[in-house]
Parts: C-alpha cells; sequence; structure tokens
C-alpha cells in the first residue's frame, strides 16, 4: 500500500504554502529545471507558451487529484503503471479539447501535446506529492506547480517572440523598421533566454542569501 | 526500507482489480471526451478548411470536398479510394463553379511544406497559394507567403494538359532567382531557394496527379451547389 505518513524529518505545510511552493520555491522551470523539452520547444510566442501551460496544469491538476484520491488502494506493485494510465487518459482529454477551442493552436503546439504524457513534472508530483497526500493538498500542490510551470514558460515565450519577431501575441510592438533577431524563436534563442532568466533567478537568490548569511555571521561573532 | 519487507505481499487479484477499475475509469473518461467534442471539432475543420479556401478562391462563398479517381469524381468520404486525389470545388453564391482547390506537399528544409493552391478549369492555370503548414526557418522560409514577387509566379501560372490528357503539358519548375521565361515556371526567391521549390514541387506533383482524373469530369462540378 502506499504510504499515507509523510516522510520522517519533512515538515507538514499549510494549504497556502503547497500552493506556493512551485510557484516560487520549487518551480518547476527556474529552480527544478525541469519538463525542459516543452519549455525550450513550444516557447516560441506568447500564446503557444500559455496553452501549453494551461494544458500541462489541466492534465497535473486532473491526475494528481484521481491518484491522490486513490493512493490507499493503488497497489506499489503497480503503481506506476496506474499513474501512467491516468496521465495519459487526461493527455487524451486535453488533445480534444484543444482541438475543439482552437486548431490554430492545435497545430502550433503539434506532438507536443500528447509529449505531456512524459512530462516529468506529472510523474513526478504523482509519485512524490500526490501519493501521500489527501486529495485537497495535493490538487493545491498541483495547481502551484502548473501555474509555476505556465509562468515559466511565459517567462520564456514573451521574450522570444519580443525580440525573435517583435510582437507580443501576435501584436507588432515596434512599428515596420524592426529587424527581428531570429535567432530567438529558433531553437538556440531557448537555450539563451532560458540561461538568461536562470542566470536572474540565481542572481537574485544570492543576492537574498548574502545578507542572511552575513546575519548570521554577526550573530555568532 | 525496512517496513516494506514485512508487509504481507500484495495479492495478484488485488493489483489486477485495481488496475481494471482505473483503466475502465480512464476509458469511460476518455470516450466521454471524445463524443463531447466531436461536434465542435468537426467545426473548426470545416470552418478551417472554408477559411483557408475562400482565401486563395476569394469569389468563393461554399465548399464541397471531393475525390478524383480512376472511376471519376464523387463526393469525398471517410476513406480516400485507393489512387484517389482529394480536391475541393469552390461555389460563389448562385451556385456557380469558382475554382478548385487542393493540397500540394513537398519537402521543404526543415519539414514537409504543405500548400494548398487554387486552379481555375476554364483557363487552366493556377490562381494562388496559401499555406497549410510548414516549419521553415521564420524570416527566410515564410517569404513564400509575404514576397510578391513571389507571390506573382502564382497569379497565372500554366497547367495546361498535355495532348494526350495524362499529364502537364509542361511540369511546373522552379528557377533560379530572374531566369523566369515561360509561363510554367517559377521564379525562386533569392536565400529561400530550397521552401520556394518545396513550393513548386508540391503543386507540381499534385496537379500532375489530380488535373488527368479531373479534366474528362469537370462539368460534374458546375452548378453543383
Amino acid at each position: 500500500m502506499a504510504a499515507s505518513s509523510l516522510i520522517p524529518g519533512q515538515k507538514q505545510l499549510s494549504n497556502v504554502e503547497e500552493l506556493l511552493e512551485g510557484i516560487w520555491k520549487q518551480n518547476p522551470v527556474f529552480v527544478m529545471v525541469l519538463g525542459m523539452c516543452p519549455v525550450l520547444a513550444v516557447s516560441v510566442s506568447a500564446v503557444n507558451a500559455l496553452s501549453m501551460g494551461l494544458a500541462t496544469t489541466f492534465v497535473l491538476v486532473a491526475s494528481t487529484f484521481l491518484v491522490s484520491l486513490m493512493r490507499n488502494i493503488i497497489p506499489k506493485e503497480v503503481r506506476i503503471a496506474t499513474y501512467i494510465l491516468i496521465i495519459a487518459t487526461f493527455v487524451t482529454v486535453v488533445d480534444y479539447l484543444i482541438q475543439a477551442i482552437s486548431l490554430a493552436v492545435y497545430d502550433a503546439l503539434g506532438a507536443f501535446i500528447q509529449l505531456i504524457v512524459v512530462n516529468c513534472i506529472i510523474l513526478g508530483r504523482a509519485e512524490a506529492h500526490a501519493s501521500k497526500n489527501p486529495p485537497l493538498k495535493s490538487v493545491l500542490n498541483a495547481l502551484g506547480m502548473g501555474a509555476g510551470f505556465t509562468i515559466g514558460l511565459f517567462a520564456l515565450g514573451s521574450v522570444r517572440e519580443i525580440l525573435g519577431a517583435g510582437k507580443l501575441f501576435g501584436i507588432a510592438l515596434f512599428g515596420p523598421e524592426f529587424q527581428p533577431w531570429v535567432v530567438m524563436v529558433l531553437p538556440p534563442g531557448g537555450f539563451f533566454v532560458l540561461g538568461a532568466w536562470l542566470l536572474l533567478f540565481n542572481w537574485l537568490d544570492s543576492r537574498k542569501a548574502k545578507p542572511a548569511a552575513m546575519q548570521a555571521a554577526e550573530v555568532r561573532t | 526500507m525496512s517496513d516494506t519487507a514485512i508487509q504481507p505481499a500484495t495479492p495478484s487479484a488485488a493489483m489486477i482489480r485495481t488496475l481494471g477499475i482505473v483503466a475502465t475509469v480512464c476509458g469511460m473518461l476518455i470516450v466521454t471526451a471524445y463524443q463531447g467534442t466531436l461536434e465542435p471539432v468537426a467545426a473548426n475543420k470545416k470552418l478551417a478548411l472554408e477559411r483557408a479556401v475562400f482565401k486563395v478562391i476569394p469569389g468563393a462563398s461554399s465548399v464541397k470536398e471531393f475525390v478524383a479517381g480512376s472511376g471519376g469524381i464523387e463526393p469525398a468520404g471517410a476513406v480516400l479510394p485507393e489512387g484517389a486525389v482529394k480536391f475541393y470545388a469552390a461555389y460563389d453564391q448562385a451556385g456557380a463553379l469558382q475554382g478548385i482547390a487542393a493540397e500540394g506537399a513537398a519537402k521543404g528544409y526543415a519539414d514537409t511544406v504543405r500548400v494548398l493552391y487554387a486552379y481555375d478549369p476554364a483557363k487552366q492555370v493556377i490562381t494562388g497559394f496559401g499555406l497549410v503548414s510548414m516549419r521553415e526557418t521564420p524570416s527566410i522560409g515564410d517569404k513564400i507567403i509575404t514576397d510578391a514577387a513571389f507571390l506573382k509566379n502564382f497569379a497565372a501560372l500554366d497547367v495546361t494538359l498535355a495532348a494526350d490528357m495524362k499529364s502537364l503539358a509542361h511540369a511546373i519548375k522552379v528557377v533560379k532567382h530572374g531566369s523566369k521565361q515561360n509561363a510554367w515556371e517559377i521564379d525562386a526567391i533569392a536565400g529561400a531557394t530550397v521552401t520556394s521549390k518545396a513550393v513548386g514541387k508540391g503543386i507540381n506533383d499534385s496537379a500532375q496527379k489530380l488535373l488527368p482524373l479531373l479534366a474528362p469530369h469537370l462539368d460534374m462540378l458546375q452548378g453543383g451547389k
């Protein structure tokens, strides 16, 4: 049976903390650097990035909810098979939903919709969180992770679209004389922009850590 | 972990039961989603097709799907018969045939370039093309839909059938930028030759197959509202 107790030493998070976990502290894109395949591939425009983020969030929330509900009846021997089945189901559902909402978005995202099945954030959340926590906490955590993933994708997508096409949400920003920086919407641009964001976040982190370390040092002396 | 070792083994029946329950629930969810989105998806596809066809055949107001095979022309069904080619007949409000559109595809620089071209059966010329999908390099390959000089090639691209009605009199040829001499040639975009060639090849391959099948049955399409 799946263990319903927490790992010893892990502190119980409040509902708000569960939600914020994925948005900031454990952001899947900027902190855990997970699910890079869709992050780099579909973040060529803000609309694609947002659609991909929302689709992933839907699958994440729905599958962790179901996994969490069934966490006490899933034998551990077949848990991975069960999670994959549940995740694949919601990916199929989201596939049909996107086709019903917009074929343009469906074509733009291409195979990456189906590839949500193998997004490591989702299986990771099912295995590491939903299988050990009650539905409310799992859903809040998944919602936070989904939001964090969407924010990460949007951060890349908007920058790449502005620099690489001179547009945001398809609206031209700079007038006809603008020479787009095309490499930004090509695969290398994904790595450049991701690298720049990671640099920014790590720099912010180290700035925050420095005063804290200095304070601690002062207390000790 | 030591505590897992003393746990009794899970009975096989429990594993099969769990997987069975989960599979049933998942199956029902998928079927519900499929059934629920069937209509909007079909409506979306129809709208997208109409939009694409109206763009290449400006005077049209309705579209019908047909297949042309060795046995003649018939309305398109769910499955494409062997050797048949799918095409779209566009009509104006009065029900008069405005033109024929069909899809052509050929390998471009990055991936297959798929285009929808318009054919005017009365004049036996291609009158334009629109993009269905491509993954060419932005601002290089996508010149094929923005470059005015390139698009002018398709204002009246000659696709007259040969005397034996089995192929085109002159295959559509993409030539080096600035060297177009005949009405069946396409002047490639300098710097985007591969994508230009893909457009020409895609249209040529499709027209070579479709037009000979279409020609003997053209009157069937007239006033087909």
